[in-house]
């Protein structure tokens, strides 16, 4: 897996996927158009501050609420190189890898790193370096078989090479 | 080694004589559903597989309800790309309008699911069928792609919290106010990846409807499941619904919990969850006037039969409050059906609330009742996050249909206990 680079926008807690691409653009089919609208309720600038490979930080519970996948994937559409959050919402988790945006648990990481801050994931090593304080902290990495999927490019692929 | 009653599931649908929490198995899986919203995302993703037809027709079901009958041209498409996929695969359990419901009612009323199944749904409140003894959760579209194509998903097994209900809840009290308060208690992360699993003398108090409601909420409280004990009432709702065979699994007397946790449903007072999440809860009668704009009795959580007769029982020779607008929508077209043979659709109407066709419409703010700015609404439905409803400065308090409808009556978030019930 690559690493990720980019400037730091950070959320609080209880980041809902509600806020994160609104139930009423969910009928929209094309991903461009409809990742224009992520984090809008929450965040109105957020696709005008956003950069391609930039990282969002969270709270605890991120991606907390309904299950669509629209969420993971409107943030993956928008150019967001990796999420980092205290915790995850479980089907978030899930559908974040399967689809194959990067998201790492890391709750110290999550609470120090400042908004603005320029932030490297080095995903083999399971380190996130901020470099614009020079402070590191340490990831859980990935199960096995999780990686694996990761390597392979989601789950669709996984599926496949095993068929 | 000891197991809960959900990893018990589990393991057997892994092929395994035991699993332990933490452990990553692949499991065969006898349901997968998805909803107008999130079908079309798995059927994209199932056409890049190179598995072209489904595991199994029977087991794949698909329900039109979020945005149906269609509320604009894009929706339209999304449950005409369903709609022809499940034409071309042969599906079996097919349900567009005049036959749906809201998935998480519908599925169990039609018998697709039984105690001991494991289901997965690409929906969060899938997680509802736990009621009926199944371990059953919610996943993404890609989830459920893989699962229709292959019938096995993986899992990684949670370790699980013990609820301990005892006491007998008084008149008024119901299933959301059971699960309200539980999420008040430990919070909307508080059983973060784990089993919420139900035990207890108290179990038999509740019915099946309470039953639905409180593991409907369970994912509220970050959970991946919630699951109750197989009883008399599960074995009388399985008969009366389902012809499949059902299996009967207990937790091991030494099954070990994250965390044990004791609800007395005596002591449960009405409870509402104000903005903007399910964990802020506070009792009726501990917080001061709050106006509202709107009432909405319906949704997964509370559109059953038991919740509409509830509601009609306030409302019965009752006004809805002047400038309130309520809205009642029975969850499936048997309990629409069930509510006109009780003519409580009468009562509503005379009420002067309207009735809708079985739809999730205002429960995620898609339609049929969305908020303007600033309005509130007091809402039986389980989400109340910032702009669910409407516009982001809107508002919705979370309760029992008991409260949602007597607080139509007087306009301002009340228990029955305001109207002399
Ligand atoms: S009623 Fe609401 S919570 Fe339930 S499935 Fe529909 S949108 Fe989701």
């Amino acid at each position: 897996m690559q690493a990720a680079e980019g400037k730091v926008l950070k959320y609080g807690d209880n980041v809902d996927t509600d806020v994160i691409i609104p139930a009423r653009y969910l009928a929209i089919q094309d991903k461009e158009e409809l990742a224009s609208h992520a984090m809008e309720d929450i965040d109105p600038e957020f696709r005008s501050k956003l950069m391609a490979g930039d990282i969002v930080v969270g709270g605890k519970n991120f991606g907390c609420g309904s299950s669509r996948e629209h969420a993971p994937q409107v943030l993956q559409t928008s150019g967001v190189g990796c999420v980092i959050a205290e915790s995850f919402a479980r089907i978030f988790y899930r559908n974040a890898l399967n689809i194959g945006l990067p998201i790492v648990e890391a709750p110290d990481a999550a609470k120090e790193i400042k908004d603005g801050d320029r932030v490297k994931v080095d995903f083999d090593a399971g380190v996130i370096t901020d470099e614009t304080t020079g402070k590191t902290y340490e990831a859980a990495p990935f199960p096995p078989f999780l990686q694996k999927m990761i390597e392979v490019g989601g789950l669709v692929n996984y599926v496949n090479e095993k068929m | 080694m000891a197991m809960t009653m959900s990893q018990k599931i589990l393991a057997k649908h892994a092929g395994l004589d035991e699993v332990k929490a933490g452990q990553l198995i692949m499991a065969k899986v006898d349901l997968v559903h998805g909803n107008d919203i999130t079908t079309p995302v798995a059927i994209r993703e199932m056409k890049k597989m190179k598995q072209e037809t489904v595991f199994d027709k029977d087991k794949v079901v698909f329900v039109m309800d979020h945005f149906v009958p269609n509320k604009d041209i894009t929706s339209a498409k999304c449950t005409q790309m369903c709609r022809n996929f499940a034409t071309e695969q042969g599906l079996k359990n097919y349900f567009d309008v005049g036959k749906m419901g809201i998935e998480h009612a519908l599925i169990p009323e039609q018998g697709l699911i039984v105690a001991g199944e494991l289901s997965v749904g690409a929906d969060s409140h899938t997680c509802t069928y736990g009621a009926l003894g199944a371990f059953s959760t919610g996943v993404g579209s890609t989830d459920m792609a893989a699962a229709m194509a292959t019938g096995e998903l993986w899992f990684k097994v949670p370790a699980a919290i013990k609820v301990n209900l005892v006491g007998k809840k008084q008149k008024w009290i119901s299933g959301k106010d059971v699960i309200l308060h539980l999420i008040g208690e430990i919070g909307v992360d508080g059983a973060l990846y784990q089993s919420l699993e139900f035990t207890g003398p108290g179990v038999g108090e509740l019915s099946m409807d309470d039953r639905f409601t409180i593991c409907n909420m369970a994912i509220e409280a970050g959970a991946k499941n919630g699951i109750f004990p197989v009883d008399d009432k599960t074995v009388d709702y399985i008969n009366a619904h389902a012809t499949k065979p059902y299996t009967v699994y207990e937790a091991d007397p030494d099954a070990e919990y994250a965390r044990e946790i004791t609800i007395d449903l005596g002591s449960l007072k009405s409870t509402v969850s104000f903005p903007h999440l399910p964990e802020n809860t506070h009792e009726i009668g501990s917080f001061g006037e709050i106006k509202i704009d709107q009432s909405v009795i319906g949704s997964c959580t509370n559109g059953r039969i038991q919740d509409i007769r509830e509601a009609a029982e306030i409302l019965r020779g009752r006004k809805v409050a002047p400038n309130v607008r309520c809205i009642v929508i029975p969850a499936t077209q048997e309990i629409y059906l069930e509510m006109l043979k009780e003519d409580l659709a009468r009562v509503f109407i005379e009420a002067g609330a309207v009735v809708s066709t079985p739809t999730c419409g205002p429960c995620l703010g898609g339609y049929m009742g969305i908020l303007a700015p600033h309005e509130r609404c007091v809402s039986t439905t389980n989400r109340n996050f910032v702009g669910r409803m409407g516009d982001t400065t809107s508002e919705v308090y979370l309760a029992s249909p008991a409260v949602a409808a007597a607080s139509a009556v007087t306009g301002r978030i009340s228990g029955p206990a305001e109207l002399g019930l």
